[in-house]
């Protein structure tokens, strides 16, 4: 196949190494090392792994202490100071007056451009051979995209490659290391999950309820599938853990209820827990600092009630629908 | 069954709890965890550096940066208001629900990465949610601003979680249909995704009336202003 998933993650470390170069030559040695570490295992990722595979983990420890060095220098990113004269405010509102609805178009390559690629994924393949990789179509569909929108771009803005670099760089800075919370946030998940963190949490929920209520056990199991997602930032992660611990044995085992309706109710119940928790980075936090919110809660501030107006109609949904 | 690594979930609440650095934090409960489950240090390592590897896919989003950058320099942002403001029927209320049930609805059919907080929330929605209010109340202060902004991000959240459950190929049917089929629970796709409908439409009318709410807020926040001294 022509488009690997690799390509993409080397191009996220070319980008990020050019902004790690930017920031070093602007003396800022913190970022430039934080963005520099993160480049380096976006580009070097794939032949960790592989050399991994044949034996050696020398490669992929070394990423551990890269990943811990994220972890140290993180608290040290300050952003730099930004003019934001009323005189670039005016230079902005006459470049777009100029340029009108023009400007949607890039913008709107980047979704539409990953629709029509990830649909013609079936259809694009030379020889039998298909050119998307399967498994990863979306992303490298995104990425095709991305790339699309970004040469679109930097023709209707008569802009040079340099200064799609240094908006990337500002971007980059405004977003900090809250863009590496969802990485972080996922491999913290993993290791819960190789080290039994999450059967440890069904056992001793289990333990303390009486089974024999059949409500009790649909509040432990809601109860549960929310708090572990407000833990991990997953639903995923907290689904097969609950639904093992407390769903399986005591909602469909002693008390009958509908496996199907469980499955979708307690997944939902989940994404109520989603939407409530710094965790879950990639929703919440990470869009907090996109927006420039100064409190990096204010999404889930915005979001509370949706999730608890939800969380009740799930109790009352599985209630009826599972226990009919 | 070993208990301790159940410190590394104390080790989150109490990071968040005191304010430290997050990043430093899901480090910290990661190496805690690792370490009372018995793991050696090389071990330790190479989970941290192999896991953290294996969820590169999470950061792609980085890839619509340059094209954003550009864009916002050459004033993507300030058109996308004032063409919101010129629109008279486009009200604070019909344009969030209008995004939010296109999100739900492109959600169900499987396109999820079509939109998100960086593609379309911070170029696109969150500027024009801010322009429609400015028709409403032309001086709110920046905490009402970002009140916006960040309902603009929780209704893009809304109709993402809530409409991807209805999709059968998508990631949490077929993961409940999985885990199911391990236990010996044979079931159709289709039977489990019909199940997330109510909630579904539940979330759509959730979201609407807070946003009807908002802006029933906002009008009267004008109308109390001239009173105030």
């Amino acid at each position: 196949m022509i488009f690997r998933v690799e390509y993409v993650y080397w191009l996220c470390g070319l980008v990020l190494a050019a902004c790690a170069l930017r920031e070093l030559r602007a003396r800022r040695r913190a970022h430039g090392a934080f963005w520099g570490i993160l480049a380096a295992i976006f580009l070097l990722g794939d032949a960790m792994k592989s050399i991994a595979a044949h034996g050696n983990a020398l490669p992929e420890q070394l990423a551990g202490v890269g990943v811990i060095a994220l972890g140290l220098i993180a608290g040290f990113l300050r952003r730099a100071p930004v003019a934001e004269s009323t005189q670039e405010h005016e230079r902005r509102s006459a470049s777009a007056a100029r340029l009108g609805h023009n400007l949607f178009v890039p913008a709107l390559i980047i979704p539409f451009g990953t629709l029509v690629f990830t649909l013609l994924q079936p259809y694009l393949n030379v020889g039998g051979i298909a050119q998307l990789d399967r498994a990863a179509a979306t992303l490298i569909a995104l990425a095709l995209a991305c790339v699309l929108a970004a040469f679109a771009a930097t023709a209707l803005t008569r802009a040079h490659t340099r200064d799609a670099i240094a908006e990337t760089g500002r971007l980059l800075d405004a977003l900090s290391w809250a863009i590496v919370l969802p990485m972080l946030l996922a491999m913290l998940g993993a290791v819960f999950a190789a080290t039994g963190v999450g059967e440890a949490i069904a056992h001793l929920t289990a333990a303390a309820i009486p089974v024999s209520s059949r409500l009790a056990c649909v509040l432990a199991f809601a109860g549960g599938v929310l708090v572990f997602t407000i833990i991990m930032g997953n639903a995923f992660a907290a689904f097969p853990v609950m639904m093992a611990g407390i769903g399986l044995p005591l909602l469909i085992g002693l008390h009958h209820g509908n496996a199907a309706a469980l499955g979708a109710l307690g997944m939902l119940t989940g994404y109520c827990g989603t939407l409530l928790t710094p965790m879950a980075a990639n929703f919440n936090i990470v869009p907090a600092a996109l927006l420039e919110l100064r409190d990096p809660n204010g999404v889930i501030r915005a979001q509370w009630p949706t999730a608890l107006w939800l969380l009740a109609i799930n109790l009352v949904l599985i209630w009826f629908c599972a226990f009919p | 069954m070993n208990f301790w690594p159940l410190l590394g979930v104390a080790v989150v609440v109490a990071g968040f709890a005191l304010r430290l650095n997050p990043a430093l934090v899901v480090v910290a409960a990661a190496i805690v965890s690792a370490m009372l489950s018995g793991l050696s240090i090389p071990d330790l390592l190479a989970l941290l550096g192999a896991k953290f590897i294996d969820s590169r896919n999470l950061l792609v989003l980085l890839l619509t940066l340059p094209t954003i950058g550009l864009l916002e320099r050459a004033g993507l942002r300030e058109h996308a208001a004032a063409w919101i403001a010129r629109m008279r029927r486009f009200t604070f209320a019909r344009l969030l629900i209008g995004y939010l049930a296109v999100r739900q609805i492109l959600s169900m059919l499987g396109l999820t990465g079509i939109a998100g907080h960086a593609q379309t929330v911070r170029p696109l929605l969150a500027p024009m949610a801010e322009a429609a209010a400015e028709k409403i109340d032309p001086d709110i202060d920046l905490d009402e601003r970002e009140r916006i902004r960040a309902f603009a991000a929780a209704t893009d959240n809304t109709g993402l979680f809530f409409g991807e459950d209805i999709f059968i190929a998508f990631g949490a049917v077929l993961l409940i249909q999985g885990f199911y089929a391990q236990n010996g629970i044979v079931l159709d796709p289709r039977s489990i995704a019909i199940w997330a409908l109510p909630t579904a439409i539940a979330a759509f009318i959730v979201q609407s009336v807070r946003a009807l709410r908002m802006q029933r807020r906002l009008r009267a926040g004008r109308r109390r202003e001239p009173e105030s001294p």
